[in-house]
């Protein structure tokens, strides 16, 4: 029933390898966010709390179109690429990618605020007061005791970007072995009129999700760091 | 009153701003919904406008909506019960495929041949050709999703048939449908598309050139039109239907490029 052609497993490779990459960024990009954005209540800490959780409400498309023409030859990032000699960022790998990061931030950002809001300030001020420099503090005291929200954050990214499709499709040129995710392959498949295609598929991303969300809930209840 | 008090309750718990957003929302009259609703291909985005302009014109209280798609996405959705009453397909094989699952009311026709073109914003179309598509300076090509977009699977079978398929298929890049092709070239992130003729004979397209592509490289473009099931009961859609194989619609389609059938 679930048989995989060459097609399927290149979409594969490319959806987890832009998993597994924006995860990785995301992880990388929301700890120091998600830490400042828990440190209190400003003007300032609203503002970005608003722009991280756009992508929620913003339709992928208005993403994807922005990202289109911001990245593209004509766009500020897109032309200074060029005249550096580098190639502007549609249609390629790096592309979907930062579209990726931006649009799966909220997913990082607020487990990880939670996190450290439920942590408190206690822990790190006892750690300071016993000398424990920044480093220290964070993979000795922080990082063991918020794990269940990086563990969510990580989850929820993956699992997240692995469902993206508005996005991918405006800006990517779903070109095989390069931006064409799996989203887009089923889309094909069932623009295509070959439903069996999009069945098993769709059948296998299903399943994956659930497992997602499962490990999830799993992980929540035992750390009860998340509201989901 | 029970309901105030609900309601008092739910404005409580959620945000002040949503809940004034959902009242209003509810409060607002729902429009009806149009008479004669149509699908169409992406490359009758220009002509079928134009056409319905001149419907309007001559029948001041049509009530016409018109929803363009890729071909394929199109039967995908009237076979699953969409409410369209008309279907302008890019390639007839999808209103016969309709046909035959019974979710039509007349026989699928011919209302049109379509041609496509090179066309570039950056390069000089006129003058190129689909061998010089191979060249290095060319980094990326757009053409509509072969899988599902008629414009396309023609792009892909000029390409063949010229054999340089597999020397651009790493620069190519895919569109949703022809139109969406039409604007990853428009926005000067795919140098060259292969579009539509009826879409590079748009004014703000046709201040570029273009390069006519021969029609012997492809299999023809049979354009094919259908009145579904929903719209056979209306007579509104089957007069639509009618106006399309008029005088005037036909000089409407032959000057956005459209070959007409006989």
């Amino acid at each position: 029933m679930l048989t995989l052609g060459p097609a399927e497993w290149q979409a594969f490779q490319v959806t987890f390898k832009l998993c597994f990459y924006t995860t990785l960024i995301l992880l990388v990009l929301a700890t120091p966010l998600a830490w400042w954005l828990a440190q209190g209540r400003s003007l300032a800490r609203t503002v970005v709390q608003a722009i991280v959780a756009l992508p929620l409400v913003l339709p992928p498309t208005v993403l994807g179109f922005y990202l289109l023409i911001v990245l593209g030859p004509r766009g500020f990032i897109g032309s200074t690429l060029e005249s550096l000699g580098l190639h502007h960022l549609a249609f390629t790998f790096e592309g979907i990618l930062i579209a990726s990061v931006i649009y799966s931030m909220p997913f990082a950002v607020q487990p990880l605020t939670q996190a450290f809001n439920n942590l408190g300030r206690r822990p790190v001020e006892v750690a300071s007061s016993l000398g424990a420099g920044a480093v220290d503090r964070f993979f000795s005291v922080i990082f063991p005791l918020t794990r269940g929200g990086f563990i969510v954050a990580a989850t929820l990214t993956f699992a997240h970007t692995l469902g993206e499709f508005g996005v991918i499709l405006m800006l990517g040129g779903s070109i095989p072995g390069e931006t064409k995710v799996l989203s887009v392959l089923i889309y094909d498949h069932t623009e295509g009129m070959n439903y069996a295609a999009a069945h098993s598929l769709s059948l296998m991303l299903l399943l994956f999700a659930f497992i997602t969300l499962f490990v999830v809930y799993s992980i929540n209840r035992r750390f009860e760091v998340v509201k989901l | 009153m029970p309901l105030l008090r609900l309601l008092r309750r739910l404005s409580q718990h959620l945000n002040p701003v949503l809940f004034a957003l959902m009242v209003l929302v509810f409060a607002l009259p729902s429009h009806a919904s149009a008479a004669v609703r149509i699908a169409a291909a992406s490359d009758l985005r220009y002509a079928l406008d134009d056409i319905i302009a001149l419907y309007r014109a001559a029948h001041p209280n049509a009530d016409i909506e018109v929803v363009y798609g890729s071909s394929g996405r199109m039967s995908t959705q009237i076979l699953n019960g969409a409410p369209y009453d008309i279907f302008f397909s890019a390639d007839i094989a999808f209103p016969e495929r309709l046909h035959a699952a019974g979710m039509t009311a007349t026989e699928p026709a011919v209302y049109a041949l379509g041609r496509i073109v090179l066309w570039s914003n950056t390069l000089d179309a006129a003058s190129l050709t689909l061998e010089d598509l191979s060249s290095d300076s060319i980094r990326r090509i757009a053409i509509a999703q072969p899988a599902h977009a008629p414009y396309g699977l023609r792009a892909q079978e000029a390409l063949q048939a010229t054999g340089v398929w597999e020397a651009v298929q790493s620069k190519l890049v895919f569109g949703e449908n022809i139109a969406h092709a039409a604007q990853m070239t428009e926005s000067g992130a795919a140098q060259v598309g292969i579009i539509a003729l009826s879409l590079a004979k748009f004014p703000t397209l046709a201040e570029h050139g273009y390069h006519l592509i021969d029609e012997a490289l492809h299999n023809p473009l049979t354009q094919g039109y259908v009145v579904t099931r929903r719209g056979g009961s209306k007579p509104e859609a089957l007069a639509f239907a009618d106006f399309m194989t008029t005088p005037e619609a036909h000089e409407v389609m032959l000057r956005y490029g459209f070959v007409l059938p006989n």
